[in-house]
């Protein structure tokens, strides 16, 4: 009976980390390469809708993840058009993609369901082990996947050159802003993923707001994580299992409010920043551009 | 890390032509917004000029409408203002929201207290709590910057999330031991007669709370502009050294500064709860998050956040008539949000950019070896 328990709870952490793992990756990524990302809020929130839209119209959720993708890699896009090309304001840019995707999504999904709270029910990504998503293992392979991309190969040691000093990359002949566009649309994909989870991974449809905050506790996760992406792995695991803690306690019924329980992992993210932060060290040319013309 | 440019340049004689800059930077951003926004009606199968008459026409047609335009635009304003300080100061405060709910909920609670106060004295007395409230609410993310560094944008979206916490928790769980809380209406008990806001214009629901925001307003601009405060969030904002330099503080200005900007939002709250709503409900109407539109379209300056804050309240009370008319989906207002920010940060780095080319600043100096370690030695 306990291992009954023990195998569940590990089952709902691990379930629970998935989208926060995507969206930290994505967050990694973009970081790294030297551009701040707030807007993983929004786009996870993209990826989340468009892969709905995408099931909807074309009735395989294969078809709908890549739709998603798609979408949210274009809201990324347009992240980095504003940061790199135009050098706007990174946190201005992203808040009006957050701004935008809470909008945009209301808005379509209003002319296309008709309703504004939750979309219809459409098929999942495939399922094993009873309940857990595909897009579970996959995320966390793909923490190795980008590891060892941003340790052992060219590409990722350019991007770390990218993001550490993009005037010394750029002139040894690193095209610093190719390597981060790329980055930056990664991490749309990134996010994208982690919404699809959350809309047709766990649940089969799209609500109303469904990220919750995911997409800033995967950025806290990332300065906790110090930037890497086992440190960041770490990290969302361990807000995970805050979340988890609530759902065991609330189903358990330990007599604590729900809204105080629902309240730990946010709690335990501004503690974590808080607390943390000092030790972690972000990328020296996070924010900043490569050439002064 | 600097979250706007210098709304006005320091040299003297390119000040007006700077201003002129500024406002056509604004109203282009808008116009720009209203063009994008024009597709998505037309995705929705719309007319844009139909919804956009409609719109118009909801915010300024009648006695009435106009009224609801001012009373949408009060909250507007004060976030706005909230969003200015802070932004002065080199923040950036995401966490309007959070501290418009605490100051409504600290507000709302003040109000059906009852605490038998005539109304001259009452109902400052609920606003001013619920600017404390909010005040402190947004003072924590300073303090957490100030003494470890953690980034405010990061905290204060944490501190939203926890502030919504709270507000469903004292609405509901608290009614055990908190006699204030209505739980049927998931609200607070009503306010008192006493403690609400007096109505400005008969027959309308045009509360006092407009002229808080535009006295709110004027003082911001004093303190900004002619007071030491104002110089050193000034120069906190525009440079972390040369505020130390000066021997300013930039942990207390900081601190400072966030609570003032809190101290706006959680007003704005008391507002709404004791002008408006009567009570504070659980339901978020998103002006915390509108501020940051209305803050970069007044570009952090007092006054014009006044008449940004007014824009937004147009675009949120004319929302319904548009729906109600031409069957936009009231929605499109928040992507008219998104649009208007995006808009303004391209054309305004497109600006910083073309006048940083008459006026040639130095590349900034390689950092030193220590700063170059290998990342994967501290992993």
């Amino acid at each position: 009976m306990s291992d009954f328990f023990d195998l569940f709870l590990l089952k709902t952490i691990l379930e629970l980390s998935c989208p926060l793992i995507f969206a930290a990756l994505g967050g990694l990524l973009s970081e790294r390469s030297g551009v701040i990302n707030i807007a993983l809020e929004g786009l996870m929130l993209i990826g989340a809708f468009f892969s709905v839209v995408g099931v909807y119209y074309f009735d395989d959720p294969w078809i709908g993840l890549g739709i998603g993708l798609i979408a949210s890699a274009v809201g990324a896009t347009i992240h980095a058009v504003w940061c790199i090309t135009f050098r706007a304001d990174q946190i201005v840019a992203a808040t009006a993609i957050n701004l935008l995707a809470g909008g945009m999504t209301i808005f379509l999904m209003q002319r296309i369901w008709s309703q504004s709270g939750q979309t219809t029910q459409v098929k999942k990504l495939p399922e094993f082990w009873g309940t857990v998503s595909i897009l579970v293992p996959i995320s966390f392979v793909s923490v190795f996947i980008v590891a060892f991309l941003l340790y052992r190969t060219k590409p990722g040691l350019r991007i770390q050159a990218a993001g550490e000093h993009p005037q010394a990359a750029e002139s040894v002949g690193i095209n610093v802003t190719l390597y981060r566009y790329a980055c930056v649309i990664a991490s749309g994909v990134f996010a994208g993923m982690g919404g699809a989870y959350l809309s047709i991974g766990e649940l089969s449809m799209f609500t109303r707001d469904i990220t919750q905050g995911r997409g800033f506790i995967a950025l806290a996760a990332v300065i906790f994580g110090n930037w890497t992406p086992f440190g960041a792995l770490a990290a969302c695991i361990l807000f995970a299992g805050s979340q988890a803690f609530q759902i065991q306690a609330q189903a358990t019924g330990l007599g604590i409010s729900s809204d105080l329980l629902l309240a730990l992992p946010y709690l335990l993210t501004l503690v974590a920043i808080a607390g943390f932060v000092r030790r972690s060290r972000p990328p020296a040319g996070l924010g900043q551009h490569a050439s002064t013309d | 890390m600097s979250t706007n440019q210098p709304a006005f340049q320091p040299k003297k004689k390119s000040q007006l032509s700077g201003l002129i800059a500024t406002l056509a930077t604004s109203a282009a951003a808008v116009v720009l917004a209203l063009a994008v926004g024009a597709i998505f009606i037309l995705i929705s199968n719309d007319n844009p000029v139909d919804a956009y008459r409609a719109l118009l026409n909801g915010a300024f047609g009648g006695r009435r409408a106009i009224a609801e335009t001012l009373v949408a635009s009060t909250p507007m304003i004060l976030g706005g203002l909230a969003f200015a300080i802070a932004a002065r100061a080199g923040l950036f405060n995401i966490g309007i929201e959070g501290q418009l709910v605490m100051g409504s909920l600290a507000g709302a609670l003040v109000g059906a207290a009852d605490l038998g106060l005539p109304p001259f004295i009452y109902v400052p007395l609920a606003i001013v709590v619920g600017g404390i409230v909010g005040g402190i609410w947004a003072a924590i993310a300073g303090v957490l910057k100030a003494k470890s560094g953690a980034s405010e944008v990061i905290t204060t979206i944490m501190l939203n999330y926890l502030a919504f916490r709270i507000s469903s928790y004292m609405l509901t769980a608290a009614a055990e031991w908190l006699s204030l809380i209505d739980v049927l209406q998931q609200a607070t008990k009503k306010v008192v007669p006493d403690a609400r806001l007096p109505i400005l214009l008969d027959g309308t629901r045009l509360h006092a709370g407009l002229i808080f925001a535009l006295v709110a307003a004027i003082v911001l601009w004093y303190l900004l502009f002619r007071t030491t405060f104002g110089y050193k969030i000034r120069t906190v904002g525009l440079s972390q050294g040369a505020a130390a330099f000066a021997g300013i503080s930039w942990g207390r200005t900081i601190i400072l500064a966030m609570f003032v900007s809190g101290f706006l939002g959680g007003m704005a709250g008391a507002i709404e709860a004791t002008g408006l709503l009567g009570r504070h409900y659980d339901n978020r109407a998103g002006y915390g998050f509108t501020a940051i539109a209305v803050g970069l379209v007044g570009r952090n300056h007092p006054l014009g956040v006044i008449v940004a804050g007014i824009l937004f309240g147009v675009l949120r009370s004319g929302a319904n008539g548009m729906q109600n008319e031409a069957g936009t989906s009231k929605e499109l207002v928040l992507i008219l949000q998104g649009l208007v920010i995006l808009s303004i940060s391209a054309l305004a780095a497109l600006e910083f950019r073309r006048r940083q080319k008459r006026v040639r600043i130095e590349p900034t100096p390689p950092p030193t070896a220590a700063d170059q370690a290998p990342q994967g030695a501290q992993a």
